[in-house]
């Protein structure tokens, strides 16, 4: 949730473009005040340092060790945690259920987000209204959603079900009984497919944040100058060729974006998972795993690594985002 | 500029009603279990009215939850205001008063917003029991430190966005640079400060992770109280929904008196992007 405002980095950038009045103003400056704002923003650079910084380190450093247990054990384990994990039947189980959520989760909020923005771009009445709404779910904690979804998705079986379930238990009849048809005879229900759960627990995410991405695009939309979309509709281009000729490669800064934002919180998803299943591991992710193991079997070493892994796998989708909006917009 | 209303558009009213249904869905299944008695309680019968108004759901709902509910605002209070403010002190440094090096520090602090704090969990419960700093204390100071980047990057784009030559009118009259913060920037970033206290107030209330690891069950904000309840099964299922609700009450009623004017500053933000 806390990247949400991220579209701001962009204004970031294109501050940058000011920077060649700093020579100008630098004549200005005395020294007093000089002194005076790295004092002032110097505890905050230094909590920055050490508590975002200095503990990756430090976290880095216990993912080579072999501490487990309650106490602190700082003897070298070389890269022995990480080699195991990468034979461990339950991290493979999290990685497997990561890529299906953020498969499932950032492809459907895009899809979902960019139609209802291009709905409400035709200028109806209402907009704001149906905006709002959509939008609304992101106020709300994963927490609440979660006991929601849980109740919404309740298993039951027979003329009992009811709820999404309905509606899953169709959705597998159509996609899984014709490939599999003996599934149902070995007690097989979507619930009990750990590719379903895991793929019902997105689509409660895509309800979170669609409308988020829907901001996104809107925000996109209304970026683009009119006079464009009135030339497409001189040369007598229809509103769908618009769309899919003018607004949609405009629009692909704002899908890079969504993705890498989407992207990167699925990899962290950890709250909505612990509120729909608990710690069921066939629905187990990297962050449940982590948690689970470092704080309740205490194995420090190998939940460290499971952190600096995660890390790892944001930091390759955000920091060239960062580099990159940072680099565009100064060009500009 | 928008597409003027055209005809033949109404028919997107249909999609746009239909996807209506699909967000309200969850908020009216919550309330309506809510209200139900316990009897009433079936899968079968979910989207059904209730056949009375149970308030007792939410006042045994609100009394096991009101410890945690109390905890939550007394978190959520200083840290929000200690982040806005330093969000706003640093974004003035940043935007206005660049010392050497200031653009290569900043993305190191942005990168600060999207790190999975499973990375920093470990250093964090260490240091903080080392520290002697327990509970809610701990909790206020996490959300402070972790709610910098994005305090900083927000009020730092909105003052690179005013004019220069407000500042330097300013400084040929004599202002000093804490003068000019607290007489002219000040007074003008009302809007940013509503657009971060929305933020913080929502994000450190939702907040599960940090919740989960540095609290103990007395100072328990309402995210873990509500999880524990919701998993413990013997709190039936019309209570927990009026626990849920009770929980997402304080950011939903900000989200409604306050909504347009966060939306604003996301939208406002983003055009230039």
């Amino acid at each position: 949730m806390r990247s949400l405002i991220l579209i701001t980095l962009k204004c970031y950038a294109l501050q940058q473009t000011a920077q060649t009045y700093s020579q100008r103003r630098r004549a200005m400056f005395r020294d007093k005040d000089r002194y005076l704002s790295i004092i002032l923003i110097s505890p905050s650079i230094l909590a920055v340092l050490i508590f975002i910084y200095g503990f990756i380190a430090w976290s880095v450093r216990v993912s080579l060790s072999k501490w487990k247990g309650l106490s602190a054990d700082y003897t070298w384990n070389g890269l022995n945690n990480y080699i195991n994990l990468f034979s461990d039947p339950r991290f493979h189980v999290d990685v497997r259920n990561t890529l299906i959520f953020t498969g499932v989760f950032v492809i459907g909020s895009i899809l979902l987000g960019f139609t209802l923005a291009v709905m409400l771009d035709q200028g109806l009445k209402g907009e704001s209204f149906f905006r709002s709404l959509f939008l609304f779910p992101m106020a709300i904690s994963y927490i609440v959603t979660g006991v929601v979804w849980r109740w919404l998705m309740n298993p039951a079986m027979g003329s009992r079900t009811s709820g999404f379930n309905l509606l899953f238990s169709y959705l597998f009849q159509i996609f899984v009984k014709p490939f599999d048809p003996e599934a149902v005879f070995r007690g097989l229900t979507w619930h009990t497919t750990p590719t379903w759960g895991i793929a019902a627990i997105a689509l409660a995410a895509i309800w979170q944040m669609s409308g988020y991405t829907m901001a996104m695009y809107l925000a996109g939309l209304r970026a683009i100058p009119a006079e464009l979309r009135e030339a497409a509709q001189m040369d007598g281009a229809t509103e769908l060729q618009i769309y899919r000729y003018i607004m949609l490669p405009l629009l692909s800064p704002v899908t890079l974006s969504a993705l890498i934002i989407l992207g990167h919180m699925s990899l962290k998803v950890f709250d909505l998972i612990v509120a729909i299943a608990g710690k069921q591991l066939p629905l187990d992710v990297p962050a449940i795993y982590m948690w689970q193991t470092t704080f309740d079997g205490l194995f420090y070493g190998r939940g460290a690594a499971i952190g600096i892994l995660l890390l790892i796998s944001v930091a390759v989708l955000i920091i060239p985002y960062i580099r990159y909006t940072l680099k565009t917009e100064t060009e500009q | 500029m928008k597409t003027n209303l055209r005809i033949g558009k109404e028919w997107l009213y249909i999609p746009l009603i239909f996807m209506a249904i699909f967000y309200l869905i969850p908020m009216y299944v919550m309330l309506v279990t809510g209200f139900k008695s316990f009897a009433e309680i079936d899968l079968k019968t979910m989207w059904n009215l209730p056949n009375g108004i149970h308030f007792d759901n939410f006042v045994e709902a609100y009394s096991k939850l009101s410890p945690s509910l109390w905890n939550s605002f007394l978190m959520v209070i200083p840290a929000t205001l200690i982040s806005s403010a330093l969000g706003s002190l640093n974004g003035f440094i940043l935007a206005k008063w660049k010392f050497k090096g200031a653009d290569i520090i900043f993305p190191f602090i942005l990168f600060g917003m999207f790190i999975p704090y499973q990375s920093i969990l470990i250093p964090l419960v260490q240091f903080m029991s080392a520290a002697g700093i327990k509970g809610l204390p701990g909790l206020v100071l996490a959300h402070v430190i972790y709610g910098i980047p994005i305090t900083t990057l927000t009020f730092r784009n909105y003052y690179a966005s005013l004019p220069q030559e407000l500042l330097e009118a300013a400084k040929i009259d004599g202002a000093d640079m804490l003068g000019i913060y607290r007489y002219i920037l000040l007074p003008i970033s009302i809007p940013s400060f509503v657009v971060v206290l929305i933020w913080q107030f929502t994000s450190a209330w939702n907040d599960f992770l940090f919740a989960v690891i540095l609290t103990g069950n007395k100072e328990w904000p309402i995210t873990v109280a509500l999880n524990n309840m919701a998993g413990s099964q013997i709190i039936a299922w019309n209570v927990q929904m009026a626990g849920s609700f009770l929980a997402a009450l304080p950011p939903l009623l900000i989200y409604i008196f306050l909504g347009r004017y966060f939306l604003r500053g996301l939208l406002a933000g983003s055009l230039k992007g």
